[in-house]
């Protein structure tokens, strides 16, 4: 079976499970969400190869979407293209939210990747950090913790440790070095 | 949460949903955007006393033919722009062309015309206020399209804001000629156009505010 055969294929029952479910069937619509989920991973996993942390949150914003939106599908029109157009949103608006945020939060923007699988997944992926950063020596450790993780300035750092201030920025600089290094080891 | 337990949550929250949800939403915004500005128009303004007879004669259609095109593609196109995937196709072309139409007609007017005569039919009496009151007029049904989008799902929301603004314009526009005494197409080309397009700017510092999703 060719691409578009299998495309087609799962056009014809998504399409079959969603309508079934938009007239009320739950069971339908269960299996419809399970078969998405799995698309959708797949597809955002693809597309976020730098930003693997991200793929499950955004599988579930976007089924999330899919179903708050679910009345913005015509039911003549092709499932795929509506989802697409969803899920394309969805994708984009993350991307448009990390570039905000990495522009906002990364004063020395060069080793700052490491960072840029881990803040928004807030439990898992900083428990994982954490174990890293307790390699660090403390004078990158500290200013890290502070500073990365905590939110302080590098003032109130500088203050907090009774490092100097140029020490806190070079330890930041260093101990992202390290950890990018760490990081690169583990994965 | 596991994305298992969401897919379990959302699947007890099953239809049924009702087909043609986005029509119905259309017409409602667009019934109670057009009763809210012939409110304005008639307290505000009042409606032009000729009305009747002026409704009979070919300049008057003539000058509401550019609006009220705009709304029919308009509509069809803001349509569209609520609805993820589907295809604008060749409509785009329909938002702008009866305003190129206009501007030609109105060009040709101009030039046939007396240079003497040429001030008065670009100004008219009311050009000052023109601008604003088709702004004023197109607001409530600015408003309304935007409620009507929020409960769709546009992609592009800075984009169907505009759209929506200029669509609101334009009925705008046809709700305000009910009581405009200016009856001259360069008039209509230049005054008009512009109280449409500063409704299209506001729509879409509106859409980039409320209809993300």
């Amino acid at each position: 079976m060719t691409r578009i055969d299998s495309v087609i294929a799962t056009e014809h029952e998504l399409h079959d499970l969603f309508v079934a479910g938009l007239d009320g069937d739950a069971a339908a619509y269960h299996r419809f969400l399970q078969r998405l989920g799995g698309l959708l991973r797949g597809y955002f996993r693809r597309r976020l190869q730098q930003l693997p942390d991200e793929v499950e949150d955004l599988v579930q914003e976007t089924l999330m979407a899919v179903h708050t939106q679910r009345q913005s599908y015509r039911r003549g029109e092709p499932l795929t293209a509506w989802v697409h157009a969803v899920a394309r949103y969805k994708l984009v608006d993350l991307w448009r939210r990390r570039e905000r945020h990495d522009a906002l939060n990364d004063p020395l923007d060069d080793d700052l990747a490491v960072f840029a699988s881990a803040d928004h997944e807030a439990g898992e992926a900083r428990r994982d950090l954490g174990r890293m950063l307790e390699q660090l020596p403390t004078h990158q450790r500290l200013p890290i913790l502070h500073t990365k993780l905590e939110g302080l300035s590098v003032q109130e750092t500088a203050r907090l440790t009774g490092m100097s201030e140029s020490a806190v920025k070079v330890g930041v600089h260093r101990g992202l070095k390290a950890l990018a290094r760490l990081w690169k080891d583990m994965t | 949460m596991k994305t298992d337990e969401l897919i379990g949550l959302l699947a007890r929250d099953a239809g049924p949903v009702p087909a043609r949800a986005g029509e119905r939403r259309f017409a409602i915004a667009l019934m109670v955007g057009v009763a809210l500005a012939l409110a304005w128009v008639q307290a505000a303004y009042g409606i032009r006393a000729d009305l009747a007879a002026v409704m009979g004669t070919a300049a008057f259609w003539q000058k509401v033919a550019m609006p009220l095109s705009v709304a029919g593609t308009g509509l069809i196109v803001v349509f569209r722009l609520g609805h993820p995937g589907v295809r604008m196709g060749g409509w785009w072309l329909g938002v702008w062309l009866p305003v190129s139409l206009l501007w030609i007609w109105a060009a040709a007017v101009l030039w046939m015309a007396e240079p003497a005569a040429r001030a008065p039919l670009v100004l008219g009496t009311t050009w000052r206020t023109c601008v604003f009151n088709v702004t004023a007029t197109a607001l409530p049904i600015g408003v309304a399209l935007l409620w009507a989008l929020r409960g769709l799902a546009p992609t592009r929301p800075v984009l169907t804001g505009a759209a929506a603004g200029w669509l609101a314009g334009a009925v705008g526009a046809c709700v305000y000629s009910l009581h405009c005494p200016e009856m001259a197409a360069p008039f209509v080309a230049i005054w008009y156009v512009l109280g449409m397009g500063l409704s299209a700017a506001l729509g879409a510092v509106a859409g980039r505010r409320w209809l993300r999703w």
